[in-house]
């Protein structure tokens, strides 16, 4: 019976140069590529050769501040081998596009509209890139760390939810910008500044 | 006295047969289309609608009635859970996920706890109670949400009893929810590393009297249904999608498992006790409308048959893992102990302590694959928490998949597909 570590070792030997030692973490096999621009090729073998026919899920991740920013994570298995597979690459925000896997599996069409409309990623070969959740001409990426959880206003004024932060104004809710809630409690205890007074 | 018309039923291996027939005739369109004179017309079909169970809009480009060019259009729902469970801690999210599929809340529950777990290395360490007591819940789930699938797919394709009827059989699972977890729909019953309470006095002998009561409903909604004139010439052959573009596409769940593929996650990578319950994966054999009808029925008297397993073998013990730096330890102790104080504030508080690393956990919901992908960066809020949701990439298809057939059975396709908005928007 094979097993998803053999399999990531047979992808590898394809690819020697762009595929790093695969990782365990919780029994499941992560490969790191090393180029974005190889990512088509190497899901087309893990497909055609290795028995990978079912994409379980792409998305990404948001690493603001570091440098690459994003990471793209592809979930594969197969039905003949039932042995799960991550492939982990990374991405710069500047170049911001690496190729489409849509040829590959014709799933990761929506998977990677998704991805364009949460973290502005584009996919070159896409046959439709547009935005999927968001509406057309949306001009933010919501999913991205630098976008506030409040929402940001839109030119679009009759569309709704285009005012930030429908739930400003609860109890517990930390407006953008504004003080975060130990700054609002009025008994938090705040090392530097809790002194006692001193009596008079 | 009027003869009455039998209906001829082929063998599944011709039904399959003629099925990839009327997919051949299908995919081939453009000769007999293009002598219609007239130009195309676009038809908006959505947001709102009524076979499209919530918001979803199909933009539809139409020859005559036939569907020339199908283009989905999803969105209306969307609330950004993921953006929301970036800024929460893990458990202050099992609320989110009633939300998801919400007419399965409980198995959304378990299948979000799952992940968190697993992500925590604590999957394996589950008392025995709660696995059987989460399994329970994942069925209850199933057949509430099929029940509810079947009832407006019969009503989408012209029947109104089935609705009702199997509308009353759901009330008892909301019963039973409501004496389980103290809500009938929003259930938020699991929590990281147990459940927020134990079974009820008297509820497994309630259980076993609905499942008795429910075998006796699923037979009389199929002899509404399975052998009706219309139902079936509404349905069969009728949105037929090939085993290779059931994979292709990623499909999952009943969708996957019409179209003849014998793929479901409790036995290819089993969970809680899974292994241990004796059950059967039916599939389809055309792929059409009809058999996803067929797969749904089938797994209803499968999941009964999981539920009267489980309750009968149902381990006596604690339902919550022993660490309070996991689960709230018991009130009383909170309320008389310093040590279960501290624990309790500091789970409440800043949450569980997850570790760094990414895990991804499917779990087979009703609807299909319910995955939760969870980066990690340690501490009690996850930095990345993706839900592949099932509605989402089983809706995908539709594009491929509805032009060719006319208007009316874009309500029976839709129907077949049994799909939730709040899950596929998010």
């Amino acid at each position: 019976m094979t097993t998803s570590l053999e399999l990531a070792g047979r992808l590898r030997a394809k690819f020697p140069a762009l595929i790093s030692a695969p990782a365990e973490f919780r029994g499941e096999i992560t490969l790191q590529v090393s180029d974005p621009e190889a990512i088509a090729e190497i899901c087309a073998v893990a497909r055609k050769e290795l028995g990978f026919d079912y994409l379980v899920d792409i998305t990404s991740v948001d690493d603001c501040g570091q440098d690459p920013r994003f990471a793209l994570v592809y979930h594969l298995d197969g039905f003949g081998h039932l042995c799960p597979l991550r492939l982990k690459l990374r991405l710069g925000e500047e170049k911001g596009e690496l190729p489409t896997v849509t040829g590959v599996w014709r799933t990761a069409d929506w998977h990677e509209r998704e991805i364009y409309d949460m973290m502005g990623i584009r996919f070159r070969g896409h046959p439709d890139l547009r935005r999927i959740i968001m509406w057309e001409n949306y001009p933010y990426f919501p999913l991205r760390k630098d976008f506030p959880l409040s929402g940001k206003p839109t030119s679009l004024p009759e569309v709704a939810f285009t005012e930030p932060a429908p739930l400003a104004g609860g109890p517990f809710v930390t407006i953008a910008g504004g003080k975060d809630t130990i700054a609002r409690e009025p008994r938090a205890r705040i090392p530097e500044t809790d002194a006692p007074e001193p009596r008079k | 006295m009027a003869e009455t018309r039998d209906l001829h039923f082929q063998e599944p291996a011709a039904r399959a047969a003629e099925a990839a027939r009327t997919l051949a005739a299908a995919s081939a369109p453009a000769a007999q289309l293009q002598d219609v004179p007239g130009e195309k017309m676009v038809l908006n079909m959505g947001p709102s609608h009524p076979s499209t169970h919530g918001v979803l809009r199909i933009v539809l480009e139409l020859d005559g009635e036939v569907i020339t060019k199908a283009m989905p259009d999803v969105g209306y729902l969307h609330r950004g859970d993921e953006k929301i469970a970036e800024n929460m801690t893990y458990s202050q999210f099992v609320p989110y996920t009633d939300r998801l599929d919400y007419l399965s809340p409980l198995a959304n529950n378990v299948a979000y706890v799952l992940a968190v777990e697993k992500l925590m290395g604590i999957d394996r360490q589950l008392p025995p109670r709660c696995q059987f007591i989460r399994v329970i819940c994942c069925e209850l789930a199933r057949i509430s949400s099929h029940l509810l699938g079947l009832g407006s797919y019969a009503m989408d394709v012209g029947a109104m009893t089935v609705f009702l009827h199997t509308f009353t059989e759901r009330e008892k699972i909301y019963n039973l929810c409501e004496s389980l977890t103290g809500a009938r729909f929003t259930t938020s019953y699991t929590r990281i590393g147990g459940l927020s309470r134990d079974l009820p006095p008297g509820w497994i002998d309630q259980c076993r009297r609905f499942c008795r009561e429910v075998v006796v409903n699923i037979d009389e909604t199929e002899t509404f249904l399975t052998r009706n004139r219309i139902f079936v010439d509404r349905t069969q052959g009728v949105g037929v999608i090939s085993r290779e573009d059931a994979i292709d596409y990623g499909l999952s769940g009943p969708n996957l498992r019409g179209s003849g593929i014998e793929h479901d996650l409790r036995k290819a990578h089993p969970y809680l006790v899974y292994d241990q319950l004796d059950f059967e994966v039916p599939v389809g054999s055309a792929g059409d409308s009809y058999d996803r009808y067929l797969v749904r029925i089938e797994e209803m008297r499968q999941s009964v048959r999981l539920l009267h397993q489980c309750l009968d073998k149902m381990p006596a013990g604690p339902v919550n893992i022993q660490d309070g730096k996991i689960a709230l330890p018991p009130k009383d102790r909170v309320l008389t102990r310093m040590e279960e104080l501290i624990h309790h504030f500091i789970n409440v508080t800043q949450g569980v302590n997850a570790p760094p690393g990414e895990i991804y956990f499917g779990h087979e919901n009703p609807k299909g694959e319910l995955g939760f992908y969870i980066h990690s960066k340690g501490g009690g809020t996850p930095h990345r928490l993706k839900i592949r949701s099932p509605s989402f990439v089983n809706l995908s298809i539709l594009s491929k998949l509805l032009p060719g057939h006319m208007i009316s059975d874009v309500v029976a396709i839709l129907g077949s597909f049994d799909f939730v908005m709040g899950e596929c928007d998010r």
